[in-house]
């Protein structure tokens, strides 16, 4: 297949459907659909002729039979007993996500006053005033076409308003599950709304139960508004036969703190967009990332970090682990605007390659249009440092365990940086399993590769 | 416990040992001397098993048992030990969990059970002491931020807890204070008994009056030109090696 006749067929495939998608959604999500169509058109499927995709070859991942559903899965068991997060000590205000669609479940409790999480769907009809100030805002359909694709057959997803000066003590989980009995494509949209000095972690979890494929497109639209404080921490744990494109608009006014974690365990294809606006004076935003790649994954993070006034500070960091035939690709991308002065902006990007067939491609892009900034990038991409295995081995630790403890340290840069206490040991325990080849899922996460 | 015989080793087509002899008996201190460049660091790398160098001739037996087609690891197990001369930093990795891993491996190798939480804290606890570490090792990465004198303290201190029955220290007294210097050889006196033995390198007399050699050797151009008793070391500081020098050349 082509990327045009893929194409066509998601055109086609919206054509069918638009009626009934249309009457499921609010006039506010609907309105943006005509553009995103137009964009859709004009844009297509990215190639690796587009710049920004040179390096991930979609169309290994995108053609196929899949279904689509217009509508919620009915399941025969309760989601929440179908699975259960078991991460030790995590207390967690969960929401559930049923293969793109908010999945109803009981009404939160000891939720601070004020706090909205509900279905973007319900959202967009009950809260317009708040909706419609954000909804389509950040993320620039004109520029990505899969941030098109999404808000052409966005339905629905998950909801998030933190009011102002509210600070939320417990996070929040979200928890996307793909479980389907037939290969589905599935697209999620959400926002979440920080506003003024209001304080809240956000972890989302991707499972999928079944060894069915799943082709997700999701897109996630941030607002944070002056001196407010989001921890973003995601964790992609897939099968091997699903792919998932995440795109992530985050918009950033006067001192917001902004970090997004992404660790990346497994999965066919992964490709995590970030396009990050910092909007305000004193805004911060630190974009973390760890990868581990074998057999023939993908893995690919995108970065688009705009300086927008200043005396922003932007932080990157992202770290690889490939092995197999798996390929990995890291764009960061950094722009820094002409009236952008006393900028910081920080990047690196650090791969270890374990066999002679896992490949990475590593880009740092940096355009800056005044003199009084502060950058800086590296990327590098080599093997495990010789001395320090010798120095290990030399103690009686096994060539093995030694690569382990060397990886595992690799690794801990990134997880280090994680906030949420539990949370970062459990993945320290997920990181130290999936270097020993075990197991690399949550007890109750059935995975299938 | 160690002979070697007739040693020859390489790296990258460039012979460095050429023909060592030597032989080491439980309870033995044996000093390692020599000018710059003699070989008397890659004679401790070949011992312990670093793959960088070949070795071209000869053999080297461990307890009886020949050592030079082991791993390192497999060495380290045995009960021979390496202090590094540039202990290398490795971020990340914590102490803890340095050593844990370390002694479990080396108790696995002899049969024995993984040591419990509690007994290998009290372990660590009481080999510190052994260095005057007074600092918190256990959330600092291996030897990263390290001072000079940190490092060196720091490799005796892993000597402490593995128990080697042979220790190699190559130039464990360069870039220490006299204050360092003694409390890294007041450490390795403590662990010496009947049993196990050491090889000391180093350029200077110093260390040597804190740490007593039975034997001094001098290594010349991959050779051992000269084996004598320890009054050897103190002529060495008086003369230089020159006179030594002109034996051979």
């Amino acid at each position: 297949m082509t990327t045009i006749e893929l194409q066509e067929e998601l055109t086609n495939l919206y054509n069918d459907r638009s009626e009934t998608i249309k009457k499921e959604s609010s006039e506010l999500i609907n309105s943006f659909r005509n553009k995103a169509f137009e964009d859709f058109q004009r844009l297509g499927i990215p190639t690796r002729k587009n710049e920004q995709y040179k390096y991930t070859d979609l169309m290994n991942y995108l053609a196929g039979d899949y279904t689509y559903e217009i509508a919620p899965a009915k399941l025969s068991v309760k989601l929440e007993e179908l699975f259960k997060c078991d991460i030790p000590e995590l207390d967690t205000h969960i929401v559930l996500v049923l293969n793109g669609f908010y999945y109803n479940q009981n009404s939160f409790s000891a939720l601070p006053e004020g706090i909205i999480i509900s279905s973007l769907a319900e959202a967009s009809l009950k809260y317009p005033e708040i909706v419609n100030k954000h909804y389509g805002q950040y993320a620039d359909t004109s520029l990505d076409s899969l941030a098109a694709l999404n808000t052409l057959f966005a339905q629905d997803g998950i909801f998030i308003y933190i009011p102002k000066n509210c600070i939320l003590k417990r996070p929040i989980q979200i928890i996307n599950i793909g479980y389907s009995h037939k290969n589905l494509r599935v697209t999620s949209r959400n926002l979440i709304i920080a506003d003024k000095n209001s304080t809240a972690s956000i972890l989302v979890c991707d499972h999928t139960l079944c060894k069915q494929s799943f082709i997700t497109n999701s897109l996630t639209e941030l607002f944070l508004d002056e001196g407010s404080r989001i921890d973003y921490v995601k964790t992609q744990n897939e099968n091997g036969n699903s792919s998932q494109i995440s795109n992530t608009f985050i918009q950033q006014k006067e001192n917001s703190v902004f970090t997004t974690n992404s660790i990346t365990l497994h999965g066919g294809l992964i490709r995590n967009n970030i396009f990050a606006k910092l909007d305000g004076e004193g805004a911060q935003n630190n974009s973390y990332g760890l990868f581990f790649g074998d057999d023939n994954q993908h893995i690919a993070n995108f970065t688009h970090i705009h300086h927008a006034k200043p005396h922003c500070t932007s932080d990157q960091l992202f770290k690889g682990i490939l092995d197999g035939n798996s390929t990995g690709a890291f764009n960061g991308k950094i722009l820094v605007d002409k009236f952008a002065v006393k900028t910081l902006a920080y990047q690196k990007n650090n791969n270890i390659l374990l066999s002679k067939t896992a490949r990475v491609n590593t880009k740092p892009q940096l355009e800056i249009y005044n003199d009084d900034v502060k950058c800086s990038h590296g990327a590098t991409v080599g093997q495990l440092d010789n001395d320090s295995l010798f120095y290990l081995r030399s103690r009686g630790i096994g060539y093995k365990e030694a690569m382990h403890l060397l990886m595992y340290a690799f690794a801990n840069e990134v997880i280090s940086k994680i906030s949420l206490g539990p949370l970062q040991e459990r993945m320290i325990d997920l990181v130290d399993r999936r270097l020993k080849g075990e197991l690399f899922h949550c007890e109750n996460c059935k995975i299938h590769k | 416990m160690l002979k070697i015989t007739n040693l020859h080793a390489a790296i990258e087509g460039k012979e460095i040992l050429k023909g060592i002899d030597l032989m080491v008996k439980p309870g033995e201190v044996h000093a390692i001397m020599g000018p710059n460049g003699s070989g008397k660091s890659t004679l401790a790398a070949v011992l312990a098993g670093r793959e960088t160098f070949e070795v071209t001739q000869g053999e080297v037996t461990f307890q009886g048992i020949d050592v030079l087609v082991l791993s390192p690891e497999d060495r380290a197990r045995m009960g021979l030990f390496l202090g590094f001369q540039y202990p290398v930093e490795i971020p990340g990795v914590s102490m803890v969990n340095f050593m844990k891993t370390a002694i479990n491996e080396q108790r696995k190798f002899r049969k024995l059970e993984p040591l419990s939480a509690s007994d290998f804290l009290k372990l660590m606890r009481e080999k510190k002491e052994i260095v005057e570490i007074t600092s918190n090792l256990t959330n600092r990465s291996v030897n990263e931020g390290f001072s000079g004198g940190e490092k060196k303290k720091n490799e005796i201190f892993q000597m402490a807890m593995l128990e080697p029955k042979l220790a190699i220290l190559d130039e464990t007294d360069s870039g220490l204070d006299i204050d360092a210097l003694r409390i890294v050889a007041n450490g390795v006196n403590k662990l010496r008994n009947r049993e196990n033995a050491t090889i000391v390198i180093t350029h200077y007399q110093r260390l040597l009056d804190h740490i007593v050699p039975d034997y001094v050797h001098v290594l010349y151009k991959g050779k051992i030109i000269k084996s004598s008793g320890k009054e050897l070391a103190l002529e060495l500081e008086e003369k230089g090696y020159d006179w030594l020098k002109e034996l051979v050349d």
